[in-house]
C-alpha cells in the first residue's frame, strides 16, 4: 500500500517564540497544537490521532493527550530525534489510509535555550545498557565532534573545503534577513563564517544550528477532510525513512540513511531530484546538508561541496532555494530538532504562503528531508515529497 | 588506584555482555570480539554478530596498530582534546581519542598505535598516539 495521495496536511503552524521562560512544555505543545487547528479550521475536537516523540513531556502520548483532553483512537510516540516529526507525517498517512485515524495532530515544542543546555558541545552521559555510550562517551564526542568527523573525511574523500561549507550558512542568512521571527537575522559572508571561533574542527560555530525554545505543529487529514478546508491543498505524494549506524564497525561517513530515504520517497512520488522546485533540508550543521543533498541525489556523491558554492540554494538567485525561513542555522531549532520546522517550511512554499522576497515563484513540489541523532553515529533519516493539488 | 575504586569504576561502564573486554582493559590489553562464522572484526564489542549474526563470538588480543579514520578537536573543552575513529589493522573501526601528540601533526590516514589511558572517573580507555 502506498500513502501516496492518502493523506493531506491540512495545517501547519511554527510558534513564534525563541525564548520562552514563562511557558512550560506541555504549555508550549498545547499553543502549537491550537496553531496548527485554527490554521487548517478545526478543534481539538476533530482530533483522533496524535503524534509526538521524546521532547513531549511525561509519558509523551498519555501525557499530552491528558493535557489538551483529546479523544484519540490513535497514537505513535516514534522518536528518532529531529527526524520524528517526518516519520510521524509518514506514520499518519498510513494510519488514515488505513483507516485508523481522520484528523492527526503531530506536535513539537521543548525550551532548551531557557533550560542553557549546551547541545552541541556536550557529551552524552555513559549508561552502560544503552550498548554503544561506554565505547563513545568516554573519549568526549559532543555533537559536534560527530558531526566535524563527517566533515573531515568528505574534505579528505573529495577535496570539500570549508569555504563550501561555509555557503550553506550565507544562502541560510539570506533568507533569514526577511524572517521577523529568525534567531539570526544578519546576512552573512563566507569569510564570516571562517572568522568564526572554531567549535569542532572543521565546524565553526557559525557552521552551527542555533538552540531555541518553541516548537510547532502539523495537522495531516484523510483527502475528502483536507478538501473540506478552505486551504490550499498539499498533498503527500511520497516518504521514506531509514536508520544508519556504524554498520558493524565498517565505519563509512561518506554517505547517510538519506540514500535510503530519499530513493524510496522518490520512488513512490513517481518525481526525481530535478523535479523539486523546494527543498528544506535538516540544517544542524552545514555538513549535515551538504552530504543530506548528495544523498537524495541533487548531486554526485562527492560534488556537494561545488553545487551548494556561489549562492546555488538562494532563492532567487540559485537552481535549488533551501530553507527560506533561514533553516535551523539562523531562524529556528526548537527542542534541538529541526523535523517540524522543515516540514511547515515546505507547506509554506506550496501553499504561496512563504515571504514574497524567498517565495519560489509556482512552486508545486517541494521536498523535506530530517536528520535524527548523530551522522557520526547513528542516525534516522527521513523524506517527505508533497505537492501542491 | 585502589582495587575496590577500579571495581567501581568497571561497575559503572561495564554491563554483562562487556564485562570481559573492560577486565582486560584494566590489565592494558585491548581485546577485539571476532566471529567464528564469518571470520569477521566487529566494533562495539556485541555477543551477536552484527555482520552474520552468529552468536559465537570470540575475543582476540588487538595488534594495537591501525590509521585515523576521521578526526575532530573538541575546542571549546577547558583543556580541548582530539576525538578520532580509527581503523585497526583487523579492519574494524573504533572511537577513541589521540592523545600525546600536536593536533596539528594529526591526519585522515596518519598511523597510530595503541596506548591505555585512565578516564578522570577511573576507567581504562584504549586511545592512540601518533605512531
Ligand atoms: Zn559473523
Amino acid at each position: 500500500m502506498s500513502i501516496k495521495g492518502r493523506a493531506y496536511i491540512a495545517g501547519a503552524y511554527e510558534h513564534p517564540t525563541r525564548k520562552a521562560p514563562d511557558s512550560s512544555l506541555a504549555q508550549l505543545h498545547a499553543e502549537v497544537a491550537l496553531g496548527a487547528l485554527a490554521d487548517a479550521g478545526l478543534t481539538m475536537r476533530d482530533v483522533d490521532g496524535y503524534f509526538c516523540a521524546g521532547d513531549a513531556p511525561g509519558m509523551g502520548p498519555m501525557s499530552m493527550v491528558d493535557y489538551l483532553n483529546l479523544k484519540v483512537r490513535h497514537v505513535d510516540a516514534t522518536d528518532t530525534g529531529g527526524t520524528s516529526y517526518l516519520i510521524h507525517v509518514s506514520h499518519a498517512a498510513q494510519a488514515i489510509a488505513a483507516g485508523k485515524c481522520d484528523v492527526a495532530l503531530v506536535t513539537l515544542a521543548g525550551r532548551p535555550r531557557s533550560e542553557g543546555q549546551a547541545t552541541g558541545t556536550a557529551v552524552r552521559p555513559l549508561n552502560p545498557n544503552q550498548p554503544d555510550t561506554a565505547f563513545e562517551s568516554p573519549f568526549g564526542p559532543a555533537l559536534a565532534n560527530m558531526y566535524g568527523m563527517v566533515a573531515r573525511r568528505h574534505m579528505h574523500e573529495f577535496g570539500t573545503t570549508s569555504e563550501q561549507l561555509a555557503w550553506i550558512k550565507v544562502a541560510a542568512s539570506h533568507h533569514a534577513q526577511y524572517n521577523p521571527h529568525a534567531m539570526l537575522k544578519d546576512v552573512v559572508t563566507v569569510e564570516d563564517v571562517l572568522n568564526s571561533p572554531m567549535i569542532a574542527d572543521p565546524l565553526h560555530r557559525l557552521d552551527c544550528c542555533v538552540i531555541s525554545d518553541g516548537g510547532g505543529a502539523v495537522i495531516v487529514v484523510r483527502p475528502e477532510i483536507a478538501r473540506s478546508l478552505k486551504r490550499p491543498l498539499v498533498k503527500l505524494i511520497g516518504a521514506g525513512e531509514s536508520v544508519k549506524g556504524q554498520l558493524g564497525g565498517d565505519v563509512d561517513l561518506t554517505y547517510t540513511g538519506a540514500a535510503r530515504s530519499g530513493a524510496a520517497a522518490f520512488e513512490e512520488a513517481g518525481v526525481k531530484p530535478g523535479d523539486i522546485q523546494y527543498a528544506s533540508i535538516y540544517d544542524s550543521f552545514t555538513i549535515t546538508v551538504l552530504i543530506q543533498l548528495e544523498d537524495l541525489g541533487f548531486c554526485a556523491k562527492g560534488e556537494g561541496g561545488r553545487f551548494v558554492a556561489d549562492g546555488n540554494l538562494i532563492s532567487g538567485v540559485g537552481k535549488l532555494p533551501f530553507n527560506t525561513d533561514g533553516g535551523g542555522l539562523c531562524n529556528n531549532h526548537p527542542a534541538n530538532r529541526g523535523g517540524m520546522t522543515k516540514i511547515i517550511e515546505a507547506v509554506r512554499q506550496l501553499r504561496g504562503e512563504a515571504h514574497p522576497k524567498v517565495q519560489v515563484p509556482g512552486c508545486r513540489l517541494a521536498l523535506a528531508q530530517g536528520t535524527g541523532g548523530s551522522l557520526g553515529t547513528r542516525h534516522a533519516n527521513a523524506t517527505l515529497i508533497m505537492e501542491r493539488e | 588506584m585502589t582495587m575496590a575504586a577500579r571495581e567501581e569504576a568497571l561497575a559503572r561502564i561495564a554491563n554483562p555482555e562487556t564485562k570481559v573486554f573492560w577486565e582486560a582493559a584494566a590489565r592494558g590489553r585491548l581485546l577485539l570480539p571476532k566471529c567464528t562464522s564469518c571470520g569477521r572484526f566487529h566494533w562495539y564489542p556485541r555477543r551477536v554478530c552484527p555482520h552474520c549474526s552468529s552468536t559465537t563470538i570470540e575475543m582476540h588480543a588487538a595488534k594495537g596498530t591501525g590509521e585515523v579514520y576521521s578526526y575532530s578537536i573538541m575546542r571549546r573543552a577547558k583543556v580541548p582534546y582530539a576525538v578520532a575513529y580509527v581503523r585497526l589493522s583487523e579492519g574494524t573501526t573504533m572511537m577513541t581519542n589521540i592523545v600525546d601528540c600536536d593536533f596539528a601533526d594529526i591526519q585522515v590516514g596518519m598511523p597510530v598505535k595503541l596506548v591505555f589511558r585512565d578516564s578522570p572517573e577511573g576507567y581504562p580507555l584504549p586511545m592512540f598516539t601518533k605512531a
